[in-house]
């Protein structure tokens, strides 16, 4: 049962939550935190506009269709950069090899923040359809 | 660099995201890249083998960073051979999966059946080249999560039920192989296979190595579907759809009898689970039970594809005596019966497939006569299924020869009389079928009231039941039936691999 206090103090904090996931995805390079942990907190908030709401409009802002894309998306990016670094000439993953026109501990940095951006879109999507998917109408 | 050992693991899982992202767009592009996906894996699988026969065992360092620090991948010859052999049957299973799950399958749900079973096939090839426990650990999860997830995805009568056994039974395997992998980790302070089988010995009289071992053996015990452990077995490989029968029994299970042995031999070492804790001897006893029940069990099934499942706990029995002897003919004969039975086992669940999918039958009973109407399909279903009784010259016979020869080596005359005893009651329940494909009257006029899997689309039941298959049905049934005979007769292409892994293994 969702009252007019749940429902507003939902809507003040969802996006200061999705606001600070990002902050702990962007800054995962260096402080604690990191795409897995930010993703987290971004799919927690559309968990928490579904409890304080309804289903439907957690549905209108993450829609089945887009959190399977953005899955994906995330998920091949991570992969993209550790086949990026295996054209290079490195092993996989190993982003510190890929030539860039800057010292390699900034390419590191650069590359840390990629992997970070592309594991928070995969773990954000995928933690919204933990409960979303759930929550759905199927048919066994 | 070799990058063989990566890009084996990583064809099946960029396949298997992308999927999902075309799938939105367009659902007939899965069956495509999944084959491409699957493709790739099985080429990358051949020069890993290649590098691997030419330049020794491949060490590989993720992200580059050194074993203690990173993730490594060991490619030996025994990982190498557990790549092929996973990488082409699974192939197979893709190119069959395009017209069966095509009428199986309710619309919309191939996106998900793709998905799961590149994520299948790429957690089982990330299985077998970690070097990694915990990374082990982790690619077992993945592979049976996907596993449990396919079983039920038919939405057939009970496939529910045998889905949730399978993941309440496998989950509890699981939990134990990660306290296993703790109580490792607590003693030793690392967890890279090369780095605990160096610490290992001076540790082999605490008690909580040999807890430890105890539990990986349990747990990995209950992924093979070692006999007493098997339970889920037969309602999880009998009720899922055909290419997901194949790979469960053909490979998954072969994936946790490998890393059986790699925990015993490659972690814990020859000496150990020979001398003061005879686990080897005790592995041989239980396969050994395992052969002769898993054979009696299968003798009394009446549908087809529970008896193909009773069988394979009977043969991975077989792969269980074999490494348990822990001597080298017998563990040349046990892995080399992983590939066989793979080949003999995918074939027979194909043919099962192909026949549930033109005439609904499951009940041995109703092969009456099936000879003259799938001659191509029943023709491979008879030389695959001389292959598991092991008549010669089929690859069965092969691999139950140096099974046998193995137990003499080992002086050990009960075991010979078990593979012998269990290879008759192969032959009493698998003859029965081929007796009654090909001498059995034909039941015809009375099947045609009979449903097949997609029988609202089956207009004329009686008219179907005379055809053959479609092609990418059949040509993995050939290739498979082909390669049951082929790789008897030329045993040595196998063995180039099996025996330095074996080598390996024994550390000789």
């Amino acid at each position: 049962m969702t009252t007019v206090v749940i429902q507003t103090i939902g809507r003040i904090l969802v996006p200061f939550i999705q606001l600070f996931g990002l902050y702990v995805i962007i800054h995962g390079p260096v402080s604690p935190g990191g795409g897995f942990q930010g993703g987290v907190i971004v799919g927690a908030s559309m968990i928490l506009l579904a409890l304080s709401y309804d289903l439907s409009s957690a549905e209108a802002r993450a829609s089945h269709k887009v959190r399977i894309a953005m899955d994906s998306t995330g998920a091949l990016l991570f992969a993209g950069i550790g086949l990026v670094a295996l054209l290079a000439g490195g092993f996989f993953l190993e982003y510190g090899i890929i030539p860039l026109p800057m010292a390699p501990a900034e390419v590191r940095g650069i590359f840390i923040l990629l992997v970070g951006v592309a594991i928070g879109i995969h773990i954000m999507a995928l933690a919204a359809s933990l409960f979303l998917h759930l929550a759905e109408e199927h048919e066994i | 660099m070799d990058h063989a050992p990566i890009l084996v693991v990583i064809a099946p899982f960029v396949g298997a995201y992308l999927i999902p992202l075309l799938g939105l767009w367009k659902e007939k592009l899965c069956y495509p890249v999944a084959t491409v996906a699957a493709l790739l894996s099985a080429f990358f699988s051949f020069w890993l083998t290649a590098s691997v026969l030419e330049l020794g065992t491949i060490r590989y360092y993720v992200g580059g960073w050194e074993p203690p620090w990173g993730i490594e991948l060991v490619v030996d010859p025994l990982s190498a051979f557990m790549c092929l052999t996973i990488s082409l049957v699974s192939l197979f299973a893709v190119i069959y999966s395009k017209n069966y799950i095509g009428r199986e399958l309710p619309g919309g749900k191939t996106t998900s059946y793709y998905t799961l079973i590149l994520l299948l096939i790429g957690g089982m090839l990330g299985a077998v080249v970690t070097g990694d426990l915990f990374n082990l650990f982790v690619l077992t999860e993945i592979f049976s999560v996907a596993a449990y997830a396919l079983v039920c995805i038919g939405r057939k009568r009970g496939s529910l039920i045998a889905s949730y056994r399978y993941l309440i039974l496998a989950s509890i395997g699981t939990s134990l192989i990660l306290l296993g992998t703790g109580y490792l980790y607590v003693v030793t302070g690392t967890l890279n296979m090369a780095d605990l089988a160096a610490r290992l010995p001076a540790l082999y009289d605490s008690w909580v190595v040999i807890g430890a071992m105890a539990f990986l053996v349990v747990g990995f015990g209950i992924k093979t579907a070692l006999f007493p452990l098997h339970t889920w077995l037969p309602d999880a490989h009998s009720i899922a759809p055909a290419p997901i029968s194949v790979i469960l029994s053909a490979l998954v299970i072969k994936v946790g009898a490998y890393s059986i042995i790699r925990v015993l031999f490659s972690i814990f070492g020859v000496e150990f689970i020979t001398g003061p804790i005879p686990i080897a001897s005790v592995l041989t006893w239980v396969a050994a039970v395992g052969i002769l029940m898993g054979s009696l069990f299968a003798i009394s099934q009446t549908d087809i594809k529970r008896m193909l499942a009773y069988s394979s706990v009977a043969h991975i029995g077989y792969v269980v005596m074999g490494v348990g002897l822990a001597m080298e003919i017998g563990m040349t004969g046990g892995i080399l019966h992983i590939f066989n039975h793979a080949l003999a086992k995918g074939c027979l669940f194909f043919c099962a497939g192909a026949v549930i999918y033109q005439t609904g039958i499951r009940s041995i009973d109703d092969f009456r006569g099936l000879g003259s109407k799938m001659p191509v399909t029943m023709a491979a279903f008879t030389l695959a299924a001389a292959s598991m009784v092991g008549i010669p010259p089929t690859a069965g016979f092969m691999s139950k020869l140096y099974l046998a020869l193995g137990t003499l080596e080992a002086g050990a005359w009960v075991f010979l009389i078990v593979i012998l005893v269990g290879s008759f009651l192969t032959a009493v329940f698998y003859l029965r079928v081929v007796n009654l494909i090909y001498f059995g009257e034909s039941r015809v006029k009375s099947q045609e009231s009979r449903v097949g899997v997609g029988d609202s689309r089956l207009q004329t039941p009686d008219s179907r039941l005379f055809r053959e298959v479609p092609l990418t049905m059949l040509i993995p049934i050939i290739i498979l039936a082909l390669g049951c005979t082929l790789f008897g007769i030329f045993v040595f292409i196998p063995l180039s691999v099996v025996e330095p892994a074996v080598k390996l293994l024994l550390g000789n």
